[in-house]
């Protein structure tokens, strides 16, 4: 690890100004950060740790009856007070890697760094949640902008993410066996006007919406719907070790049909 | 009634209590007065000429003491090699030198380039950074069957080329096996890849050097499974240090699994550095490191032939195998294929007839030696591979062909050069079959078919062979080290006894389990006996602990000292008693002449040996410490059958293990729960290799599977509750304990159990797969069922060169097709 200065701000105000410094960088929960910093592959001259601020950790409902859930709010606290608001939700923040990982890790950290193979952005995205960060609010749909890469500006910090809570949803995870990231996951989330399907791990492009299996889902929530369409094109998934394109892309109806199933 | 104490107890592992309580003392737990850090710059490309190293800059930053290169190395020798092939021309084997910082060429991701020492493992890692070198990169050679074509790129120039031995056994023997297989009424043909692993023992290696002008004394301090052997090939070899003159100390070594017998060159820099700077250097290998440095396990490309007659009786084998080495030659890496891996192909079956090619060849990866198993799991799985193929092609239950085929009278001697002392093939088998509820599995079939999954049971048998010896026999084999052991039992004048043993715990147990054999035979507590091991200074000259050997080779040496040390005590006694030797009988720590209700303590019988007042000293000398030698007269030979229960997800592929059961003739056994243990141990590794274990390069010789993040290694909950047993004894007719040796047989038996297993649930589904290529990922076998190539070639574009699917076993896939 390089050197760098740590400031602990307790206030996201404090946060903000500690953010102008330069080459400054917000600090989660570490979960992602720290190991890619001690393997050297990454430096900063200062993390501004997000961990004290508590205007940014929590959970609660707004008047639209969104959820929304804090930046700085930890997988733990999301697998543990969600589970009656959001179960699906609740579920996947609970299969994120081991207890610390979860005790340590935000959801803030993890849709700004936008793995292509994290959790939360299938979540986001299937739910068109809404990013807050101190300037503006980024509707999902214009958030991902490809493996590692979002819509955030330098030194915004996400402060909040609203989820509207969908009728019925459910997130699938096959897991690659090393990193037990997902290989291949898909959220979906049904609303009375519409379905929306979003798959993580398989697109060397991050974090996609299938367009077919939302179609087919709308007119028709069922298992056999997604069964009747063929697997999304192998072209631009991601192919290594653990799987390549045309195997993802057959994971990617496995998964969707068994979240349908989940959901009824 | 279970025993309490003694041999077949089941005492806890002492040596827990400071292992769960973080009080073990781990190599990287010592720090030196004045010690300064080492870290080395690796290679990041797999084949390349060094054209210029600037050091300058490096040697200019804070607290950078110095910087080595391989110019530094020249007056030292190269990492050697403990044992020399001989091939089948007559000609020995090709044996390059590995320096200990790479000079000329850098020959795989990982090879040490420079070495920077400074007051801190940061200011070094800095330093390294700084560091300018040019390399000109060369064509890798990763790919075992093209690196043996004439004009492929050379892995040293100094070679004839990327063979290193061509070995058969018994050559003898070819042409009539070649003859059967002709004549064969039917024969059987699998390729087939063992698959190259990466041991990572939870702790990483950790090298301290130290150096004393007073006295002009080395020590090494490091994570070894054999101290004595790093001080004879390191002072011998590679810097000139006599063995009096160097100590070699590993003190708690948090697992080994084979990795940690070899010498490394980090362990000769540390030690030469120490004495250069008169300052103490240390070395902790970062995990990412281990994966670079560490020596890898298995590596096998295979054709094996199984020819059968009409009534099915097995009437020859042949083989024949490609086994990397790597790019330098690791401490034993070329018995590993020959050995330790042919002479196990008769497998618990009277095949009259057999011959093994190996062809040992160096590629631009990191070098490759004995991993828990060494040859043995190899010859085991394609053994058992091909038997479980040959039964499904013919139509045969899998187990009735074993049976028909097995060796069922002892001493046998095979046609590979070994004779198994004992066996009982059938008691395990049935033992086996009663534990994993063979008649029970038609209706566990039709349970996981109504829930869409598809269920399969893989059965096998296996035999492996510990305690590598006798001496003089591995000496003609190529062997450059012996293979006995050495204890030395300490007794004290107040009755409690050290016992100094060669054997090297690194996880297996010793200070338990050795105790309670010197106990049982004198009939004290267990707690009167102390085991010392890891230290060259205290300990006699051992080999350490491989292959399985410690109890029957290491613990052997501890009784044939024990007894020594009885007899000379019964001296004692009849001298008190006033009796004769011969009536002496010792039980219950007490001495008592036979046919008379006198006796005396052990108690006061150690202390006359050391307050010698009433003492025989005419005849005997004072003192009671004696010491023993032991070098077996065979290997032993456990065998014993395991199997294997899936459920296939045909929508994914993906493998879940719902049973497994094993059932091992280890001999006498003298801590049943250490034993369960070792079993679970090596199941876990070998189910590893089986399902998610794989080390990967890429076709330019990247090594894809760097991390955590996609080197798989099994947890917990992937495996069901094992059931283990070892009821079934033959005990080991040629040592004294009876006992054959138990660490590695949970590695060796179980990953054609599981690959049994998954071929059997995809034909129960109809899908006719010969064979899928470890590990079985769920994308292989969901390829495998979908009639891709089930060696995934499609996801593994750069692992196929035109002519098999086959000849890269280490291929892994680029990244993007
Ligand atoms: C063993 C292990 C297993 C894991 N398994 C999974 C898994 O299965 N699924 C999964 O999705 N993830 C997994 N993760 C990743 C984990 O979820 C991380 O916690 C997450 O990706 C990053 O969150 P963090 O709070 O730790 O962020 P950090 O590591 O602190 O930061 C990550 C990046 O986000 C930035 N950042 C952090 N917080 C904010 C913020 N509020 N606003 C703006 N930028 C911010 C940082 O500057 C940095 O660039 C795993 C991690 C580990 C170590």
């Amino acid at each position: 690890m390089y050197d760098f200065e740590l400031v602990k701000p307790a206030s996201l105000q404090e946060a903000i100004e500690a953010m102008q410094a330069e080459d400054a960088q917000a600090l989660g929960g570490g979960q992602t950060l720290l190991p890619t910093m001690k393997a050297r592959l990454a430096m900063a001259d200062t993390l501004v740790a997000l961990s004290a601020i508590e205007e940014i950790k929590g959970i609660c409902t707004d008047d639209d009856g969104r959820l929304c859930i804090g930046g700085g709010t930890t997988h733990a606290m999301v697998q543990r007070d969600c589970a009656e608001s959001f179960p699906a939700l609740a579920s996947l923040a609970g299969r994120i890697g081991d207890p610390a990982v979860r005790n340590r890790g935000t959801i803030g950290g993890s849709l700004a760094n936008n793995d292509p193979s994290a959790c939360y952005p299938a979540a986001a995205l299937a739910c068109n949640a809404t990013i807050v960060t101190q300037n503006r609010e980024i509707a999902a749909d214009d958030y991902f902008l490809g493996m590692f890469t979002t819509a955030l500006e330098e030194r915004e910090i996400v402060t909040e993410v609203r989820f509207p809570v969908p009728e019925a949803a459910h997130y699938e995870k096959f897991i690659q066996p090393a990193s037990r990231f997902p290989l291949v996951a898909v959220f979906v989330a049904k609303y009375s006007d519409a379905v929306r399907v979003a798959v993580t791990g398989a697109s060397s492009d991050g974090v996609f919406r299938w367009n077919e299996a939302e179609a087919a889902l709308s007119g028709n929530f069922s298992e056999d719907a997604v069964k009747g369409l063929s697997a999304p094109d192998a072209d631009g998934m991601i192919s290594d070790l653990h799987g390549d394109g045309a195997y993802r892309a057959h994971l990617v109806k496995v998964m969707c049909a068994r979240a349908v199933k989940a959901c009824a | 009634m279970p025993k309490d104490t003694g041999i077949g107890a089941s005492p806890k592992r002492r040596e827990d209590v400071r292992f769960l309580t973080g009080k073990g003392r781990y190599t990287d737990d010592i720090n030196l007065a004045g010690q300064a850090h080492v870290v080395f710059l690796r290679s990041d490309v797999a084949h390349g000429r060094i054209t210029s190293i600037d050091t300058g800059a490096a040697e200019a930053m804070e607290g950078v003491i110095r910087v080595f290169t391989g110019e530094d190395f020249a007056e030292v020798g190269g990492i050697p090699c403990g044992w020399q092939i001989t091939s089948i021309d007559g000609s020995v084997m090709q044996e390059p030198k590995h320096p200990v910082l790479a000079h000329g060429k850098v020959r795989h991701v990982g090879d040490p380039i420079a070495a920077v020492v400074a007051e801190t493992r940061d200011q070094a890692k800095d330093a390294c950074e700084a560091i300018e070198v040019e390399i000109e990169s060369l064509p890798a050679v990763i790919d075992m069957k093209a690196a043996v074509k004439p004009g492929a790129p050379k892995v040293h120039d100094e070679l004839a080329g990327n063979l290193c031995y061509d070995w058969g056994l018994v050559q003898e023997n070819k042409e009539a096996v070649d003859r059967a297989i002709s004549a064969a009424a039917h024969v059987t043909t699998l390729e087939l890849v063992n698959n190259r692993l990466i041991a990572n023992p939870m702790e990483p290696r950790v090298a301290v050097g130290d150096y004393t002008s007073h006295d002009d004394h080395s020590t090494l301090y490091t994570t070894s499974q054999n101290p004595h052997v790093i001080r004879l090939l390191m002072g011998a070899f590679v810097l000139g240090i006599p063995e009096h003159k160097l100590r070699v100390v590993a003190p708690d070594v948090g697992g080994g699994f084979g990795t940690k017998i070899f010498h490394y060159a980090e362990e000769a820099f540390c030690t030469f550095a120490a004495k250069a700077l008169e300052r103490p250097v240390k070395w902790t290998s970062s995990r990412s490191e281990a994966f670079m440095s560490d020596a890898h396990g298995r590596d096998h490309v295979t054709k094996i032939e199984l020819a059968l007659d009409a009534e099915h009786n097995f009437t020859a084998l042949r083989t024949e195998t490609y086994a990397n080495m790597g790019a330098y030659l690791s401490t034993f890496a070329p018995s590993v294929p020959t050995w330790l891996h042919g002479t196990l192909m008769a497998g618990n079956y009277k095949t009259p007839l057999i011959y093994v090619n190996v062809k040992a060849v160096f590629t631009n990866t990191v070098p490759v030696d004995a991993y828990r198993g060494a040859g043995r799991p190899e010859a085991t799985f394609q053994l058992e591979r091909v038997v479980d193929k040959a039964a499904r092609e013919l139509g045969v239950d899998p187990v009735e062909l074993r049976r028909k085929n097995f060796i069922t009278e002892f001493p046998y001697a095979t046609p590979v050069a070994v004779e198994y002392d004992t066996g009982d093939y059938h008691a395990t088998m049935d033992k086996l079959l009663e534990l994993i509820d063979r008649d029970g599995f038609p209706a566990r079939r039709a349970g996981s078919e109504a829930r869409g999954k598809l269920r399969g049971l893989g059965i096998n048998s296996y035999i492996e062979a510990c305690g590598i010896a006798p001496s003089h026999l591995v000496g003609q084999l190529g062997a450059r080290a012996g293979l006995y052991e050495s204890a030395t039992v300490r007794v004290n004048a107040t009755g409690g006894l050290v016992v100094m043993t060669g054997s090297h715990s690194h996880g297996q147990g010793h200070e338990t389990s050795f105790p309670q054999v010197v106990a049982d035979m004198i009939g004290i507590p267990e707690d009167q006996v102390e085991i010392v091991h890891g230290d060259t200074d205290k300990v006699p000259m051992g080999m350490g602990t491989y292959g399985s050997r410690s109890l029957a080779v290491g613990g052997s040496a501890i009784y044939r000292a024990t007894e020594k040390v009885i007899a000379k005590a019964k001296k004692i006694a009849a001298h008190i008693m006033e009796a004769s030797d011969e009536d002496i009988e010792l039980k219950d720590g007490k001495f008592t002449v036979a046919g008379t209700d006198k006796s005396v303590a052990w108690g006061d019988v150690t202390l006359a040996a050391y307050v010698p007042h009433n003492y025989p000293l005419e005849d005997i000398e004072p003192g009671l410490e004696e010491t023993a030698f032991y070098d077996p007269n065979n290997f032993t030979y456990p065998s014993g059958a395991y199997a294997c229960e899936v459920e296939v997800d045909p929508e994914t592929g993906k493998v879940e293990v719902l049973a497994f059961a094993a059932a091992d003739d280890f001999g006498n056994v003298v801590n049943p729960m250490i034993v369960e243990g070792q079993v679970h141990g090596g199941l876990a590794q070998g189910i590893g290799q089986a399902l998610l274990e794989s080390c990967a390069y890429d076709a330019d010789g990247q090594l894809l599977s760097a991390s955590y993040m996609d080197y798989a290694m099994p947890r917990a909950h992937d495996f069901p509750m094992f059931a283990v047993d070892s009821s079934c004894r033959t005990p080991c007719t040629h040592n004294p304990l009876g006992v054959k040796g138990c660490g590695e047989a949970g590695a060796i038996g179980s990953p054609p159990s599981v690959v049994n297993a998954v071929i059997d649930a995809l034909a129960s589904g109809g899908h006719d797969v010969g064979h899928i290529d470890m590990p079985l990922t769920p994308a292989r076998v969901w390829h495998a069922m979908h009639g891709g190539t089930p060696n995934q070639r499609a996801a593994q574009p750069a692992a196929h060169s035109e002519e098999t699917t086959h000849d890269r076993s280490v291929a892994g896939a680029a990244t993007n097709v």
